[in-house]
């Protein structure tokens, strides 16, 4: 969801996937979705976002299995694309020593107050700057060759499994200089100066028993969202579970307790309600044991809190009862913000899941796609 | 010299043969992406390494080091390595 809408237009949902990208454009009451694609078929495509600020740029995360990475571009709402001139790619090191790029995983959007720029979060972790709609790309250096941040981003051993990744990058709505990012591994960072300079932003989490929580190494940050309502206040899907933020307070709380024991609060993705700060949804998963990474006992549930954490409600109904063991990643949840604000989340199983009525309902609205790594929704600019 | 094309990147050349010099073969990639914008960053990284999955031979042999002179009457070809899924 971006914060930076300020109206409710016809609903499209942007569905990057293992394989392609495609466009469902709902109808007015959101039952009937139009599908538009496959665009990109085969490419992986980590993320699609609509530019909020004119509703008709695209831009599209892709990579091959072969080839490297790029930035492919619409400014005509995914009828025609062009690639970036200059994708994401690190500073060259001498030697040959230097990181490159795998994939760009994150796009966000710039302030509303600054068209055309737009920020970028890599893997292995970068962060990438665009000051004109995404055709050229700048490392931001402040990140990716700083000796500590190189420190605290480990290697690619200590990263997920498609490797590590940068995040979860937040633009505060009031101040275009003041941003969040995140990594996997690395922890929860803040800048007061446009990216210029970070620092982290951990205390109050918890990271794996045994190691030290001071250490930014050992924080492992899945999803971090700032409620558009009130954007002193952060929620945060953790490897560890369910916490909260209200600036400028800087200590974390852990909000997870009054999950279901046999549910657990660890999962991947976070969305927050478009007016209500108090409300905001998670998808959890298995993380016990070898972490399987599977809906909890092959039930999926979307779970939602509407008094900022303290107590959590299943929302099951119309999902699968019994025996369904995909999961939810990062990015492929969201939500919209029509006056009953429809909640969105595509599977790893190629299954793709709406609600119209604030998660109290659920129906699928397509499946067999590939594998969704994730949905973003469009609410300008639909044909 | 004569480039054949792998067919992951004929959308850049519409072909599967194209025609670009330069005095090592770091100069050939960086004439073809000045013909073909964005081919190269698909091909070899930032670091300028060849990427995982791309391999280039030169007359039959198989190439690592870009840096390697290049002979114009030379045949560059760049394979798409069996992988994926």
């Amino acid at each position: 969801m971006n914060p930076t809408r300020d109206t409710a237009g016809p609903v499209t949902l942007l569905v990057a996937t293992r394989k392609g990208a495609w466009l469902y454009h709902g109808d007015a009451g959101r039952r009937t979705w139009q599908v538009d694609g496959p665009h990109f078929l085969g490419h992986v495509i980590s993320h699609l976002v609509l530019d909020p600020r004119d509703g008709r740029t695209l831009l599209a995360a892709a990579r091959t299995g072969h080839l490297g990475p790029t930035i492919f571009r619409s400014t005509d709402f995914g009828r025609n694309w062009a690639e970036a001139v200059r994708p994401p790619a690190f500073a060259k090191a001498e030697g040959g020593t230097g990181r490159s790029v795998d994939h760009t995983f994150w796009l966000t959007p710039g302030h509303a107050s600054q068209p055309g720029v737009w920020y970028a979060g890599t893997s292995p972790q970068g962060l990438f700057r665009s000051e004109d709609g995404g055709v050229n790309w700048a490392p931001c250096s402040a990140i990716n060759d700083d000796p500590q941040y190189r420190t605290w981003m480990g290697t690619a051993q200590d990263g997920t499994p498609d490797g590590p990744k940068l995040h979860s990058i937040v633009i505060d709505p009031r101040d275009p200089s003041h941003m969040y990012m995140a990594m996997s591994g690395g922890g929860v960072h803040e800048s007061f100066d446009a990216g210029r300079s970070f620092a982290p932003l951990i205390d109050g989490l918890k990271v794996v028993e045994g190691f030290d929580v001071s250490d930014a190494t050992f924080h492992d940050p899945h999803c971090i969202r700032l409620c558009p309502a009130n954007p002193d206040r952060l929620y945060q899907q953790n490897h560890c579970g369910l916490f909260r933020l209200d600036r400028p307070a800087t200590r974390w709380r852990h909000i997870g307790a009054g999950m279901p024991a046999e549910v657990g609060d660890i999962g991947f993705p976070m969305v927050v309600h478009p007016r209500d700060p108090d409300t905001a949804w998670v998808f959890p998963m298995d993380g016990t044991s070898v972490w399987p990474r599977t809906s909890p006992g092959g039930r999926p549930a979307v779970f939602v809190t509407r008094d900022g954490g303290e107590r959590w409600q299943r929302q099951d109904a119309g999902l699968p009862a019994e025996q369904a063991w995909w999961t939810v990643k990062r990015q492929a949840m969201t939500a919209d913000s029509q006056p009953s604000v429809g909640l969105y989340f595509g599977t790893t199983s190629g299954e793709l899941w709406a609600s119209t009525d604030e998660g109290a309902h659920w129906c699928c609205i397509a499946r067999h796609l590939p594998d969704i790594y994730a949905v973003e929704v469009a609410e300008r600019g639909a044909p | 010299m004569k480039v054949l094309i792998p067919g992951a990147l004929r959308s850049y050349t519409d072909s599967a043969q194209a025609e670009a010099d330069g005095t090592t073969l770091a100069e050939v990639v960086t004439a073809l992406d000045r013909r073909y914008p964005g081919i190269a960053f698909r091909m070899v990284d930032e670091q300028g390494r060849i990427r995982r999955h791309i391999r280039f031979f030169v007359d039959g042999q198989p190439v690592h080091d870009l840096s390697r002179p290049a002979d114009p009457q030379g045949e560059l070809v760049i394979v798409q390595a069996l992988s994926g899924g």
